[in-house]
């Protein structure tokens, strides 16, 4: 049979492969051989939520798009909708009109720096330049490159990498100062918890950034850039890989491209697991061979950075973000955004949201927008309690204040950051002290240890924090944090240790009260923390079926078959396997009783 | 040409002589600057680990300081310096899995396989280790077996994944040729 004019594309990025698209892509394509229909790999859809997708074309052009597709039921997909004609309802996320959940969730977006993702081949060159790729390019090295950077100026683009410093004016601090050879970096390092947006972009839309870096290098007169990626992402490195070397076939790397006598290459550096390295100084002595700890600025690295050259580093939304401007130009991307903070942000929603992934919003909407418009409220059904942004750097804010606008000078205002894009949702069983300890734990192990006050204050800050979870804090405590947290962000070298505080700082600012019942009446409202809870198994309830019984990791759970069940409380390790095990929803979680005076002896030094 | 030997050649070679291996691999990268980390990074690629008496080699090859490569192989979290066992799981322990309950699932490891955090099993089949975020928060907790990624990792369903995989290694072992896919 030949082709019935149907068009079927597969998201294929690392969250759908994880969730199973390869085999569903590997299935498809022999299910499509004999019809002769073209299937066409993409990148992240960005409905992370109902992973792995399938689109489908008609042959008049609408597109219908399937969630949550499985070997099972991709069969049906094709017997039904590309053979016959009709379309398998009941597997639709998207139809054509829209009008539907996940409809909604694109529709409130605006997909303005992702709109190849999932659309073009990730892999393939000829798709790119058929979405308009390089026409940006073209462009820059038609104009003197002062002209690059005005446009990329009147634009008003940003550094998405959290801080917010103007383009524009790192590019023109490089172009000005002094030097033979000068380099661009792309900051791929992509370090914080919760963050996946640059390796969607990455994997989703490669030339995209290549092309970004291009423009960067031509406008500061650099010959070479470096992609300084986390070694964590290894599909998106191997596709960077595919994108340069088949931008070289096409001769948009290498020596006088098109034809301007502008000569550009570029390399990659893979990570090797360091969060620090996402500071630019740190970021260099890696890619230099060395330790990667931050360095005293001045001199800043547009001056003298990687090998002591001048040295522009942005961050891979930021450069996916130029392309755009010059082919659209800066009047039509500073349509989008507010006054302050132009154009459109790309954010990883994830946690306790109902429709989680990759979206891109213009800067200026609200916190609730994105968690019930976008997000479609919260999944666990209980009540939204706060707002995580910008990982270990950054501050949760509270649902009270979910009206703030999402914009570099609102979200400082209270004390947040932007941050590179992370959105972490939090209900309200989630424990603001237990978040507030992870993300020390995270910071503690990553401080590069050359400053004091980040290397011993995060230490103490995590002893204080653990010994208010295990029900052992006193008032003092959450004084003594805001104290150390205050002197860390004063007395640390580079933007680790300025902003580490920041969970605990936000946390306590917001949450006190929660703190308080930690260590006054030793109590975990949010029912999270172990010395403080207790678990349960409500007898009249129990089947006795021994489900729980058999996954105790340490016997504790004892009871004849068809009889009630008992957890041994002195035994119990409160891990909550017997829980996730148990399919009749009886066993409870209680604050522990009886649990009122500190623990003697536990000072600060003397936990380990 | 040294430039280009891949990876498979590397193992190859690695096979026959191992300290061939690692001159093709200093040699490799020996023209770029900085070119310490990448070396370290292809001798783990390659030999899984990367042993303290490597380094001594690779100073006199490349004439980058011992006390450097040191330096850089304990900065790092990603260098080992001792072997793993046959599968590698990691644990994401980022933001999103947290929340999950990630804790919960390297607990559930831990007592399946005996490995502690950053250790082998005691039968040498399973190393674990926690790592910060994969960027697949959408599927918390994820865990990653030998680079292959499990999404909505159920702490009571650990046990039955990990004796899958076990199976698998068992197959590869006897000859596995096809059907099993590696995007």
């Amino acid at each position: 049979m030949s082709n019935n004019g149907f068009k079927v594309k597969i998201g294929l990025a690392s969250c759908s492969i994880a969730a199973g698209a390869a085999k569903v892509h590997d299935l498809l394509k022999d299910l499509l051989a004999d019809d002769g229909i073209h299937l066409q790999r993409t990148g992240c859809m960005g409905l992370c939520y109902c992973e792995p997708q399938v689109e489908v074309v008609a042959p008049d052009g609408r597109s219908y798009l399937y969630g949550n597709v499985s070997t099972d039921n991709v069969g049906q997909i094709v017997e039904e909708h590309i053979k016959k004609g009709e379309p398998v309802e009941e597997l639709l996320v998207v139809p054509p009109d829209g009008a539907s959940e996940a409809g909604e969730y694109i529709g409130r977006q605006e997909r303005f720096l992702l709109h190849n993702c999932g659309n073009i081949d990730p892999e393939n060159i000829e798709s790119y330049l058929d979405a308009g790729g390089y026409k940006g390019l073209a462009k820059a090295v038609a104009m003197k490159p002062e002209e690059v950077i005005a446009e990329v100026k009147s634009s008003g683009l940003r550094g998405r990498g959290g801080a917010g410093f103007p383009t524009h004016q790192k590019w023109t601090f490089a172009r000005d100062a002094k030097g033979e050879q000068k380099y661009i970096i792309c900051n791929a390092d992509e370090g914080d918890p919760g963050a996946f947006m640059d390796r969607s972009i990455l994997e989703s839309d490669p030339h995209s950034v290549l092309e970004g870096m291009m423009i960067a290098g031509y406008a500061i007169g650099a010959s070479v850039g470096y992609i300084y990626i986390r070694a964590e992402y290894p599909l998106a490195i191997r596709r960077l890989k595919i994108a340069i070397a088949q931008a070289k076939e096409h001769y948009y790397l290498g020596t006088n491209i098109l034809n301007s006598g502008f000569d550009f290459d570029i390399k990659i550096r893979e990570g090797a697991g360091a969060f620090v390295c996402g500071e630019e100084t740190a970021l260099i002595a890696s890619i230099e061979g060395k330790r990667g700890m931050p360095r005293f600025r001045p001199p800043f690295p547009a001056v003298s950075g990687l090998f002591a050259s001048p040295t522009s580093i942005n961050n891979v939304e930021t450069f996916a973000n130029v392309p755009q401007i010059l082919a659209q130009g800066a009047a039509a991307y500073n349509v989008h955004g507010t006054e302050f903070s132009k154009g459109t942000k790309v954010f990883a929603l994830a946690g306790k949201v109902n429709r989680g992934g990759l979206i891109e919003v213009p800067m200026g909407m609200s916190i609730n927008d994105i968690v019930f418009a976008v997000g479609g409220g919260i999944s666990t059904g209980k009540a939204f309690k706060a707002v995580q942004t910008g990982g270990p750097s950054g501050g949760c804010i509270p649902a009270e204040l979910a009206d703030t606008a999402v914009d570099y000078e609102s979200l400082k205002e209270i004390g947040a950051i932007m941050g590179s894009g992370g959105l972490l949702i939090m209900d309200e069983e989630t424990c603001m002290v237990d978040v507030a300890k992870f993300f020390l734990t995270f910071t503690r192990e990553e401080s590069c240890g050359k400053c004091t006050f980040c290397r011993v204050g995060t230490e103490q800050m995590l002893r204080i924090l653990e010994r208010i979870t295990e029900g052992e804090g006193t008032e003092e405590d959450i004084d003594t944090l805001e104290d150390l947290g205050s002197k860390i962000k004063a007395g640390s070298l580079c933007g680790l240790g300025q902003t580490v505080p920041n969970p605990v700082l936000t946390t306590i600012k917001y949450f006190r009260d929660e703190y308080e019942a930690h260590v006054r009446d030793k109590v975990c409202p949010a029912k999270n923390c172990k010395a403080l809870i207790e678990y349960e198994i409500v007898a009249e309830d129990c089947k006795g079926c021994g489900l729980c019984r058999k996954q105790c990791p340490v016997d504790a759970i004892s009871g004849g078959k068809k009889e009630p069940h008992v957890i041994d409380q002195a035994t119990c390790l409160r891990c909550g396997l017997c829980v996730n095990s148990c399919k009749f929803d009886c066993i409870t979680v209680s604050s522990k009783p009886g649990k009122t005076a500190p623990v003697d002896g536990q000072g600060m030094g003397a936990v380990s | 040409m040294m430039k280009t030997m891949a990876v498979e050649e590397l193992q190859v070679l690695k096979e026959k002589n191992p300290l061939l291996a690692i001159d093709a691999i200093v040699q490799r990268h020996n023209a770029d600057p900085g070119s310490a980390i990448p070396i370290l990074q292809d001798i783990q690629n390659t030999f899984g680990y990367v042993a303290p008496e490597v380094l001594q080699r690779v100073s006199e090859l490349s004439g980058i300081l011992e006390s450097e490569l040191y330096s850089i192989v304990t900065f790092y979290s990603q260098f080992r310096m001792e072997p793993i066992g046959e599968n590698l799981i990691q644990v994401c322990h980022g933001t999103a899995c947290h929340l999950a309950g990630a804790e919960r699932v390297s607990e559930a490891i831990m007592h399946e396989t005996g490995a502690k955090d950053g250790g082998t099993s005691p039968d040498g089949k399973f190393t674990l280790e926690k790592v910060a975020c994969l960027g697949c928060c959408s599927l918390a907790p994820v865990i990653t077996v030998n680079e292959e990624t499990y999404g909505r990792v159920a702490p009571n369903e650990v046990g039955k994944v990990l004796k899958e995989i076990n199976g698998q290694t068992e197959d590869k072992k006897a000859g596995c040729k096809g059907g099993c896919h590696h995007e």
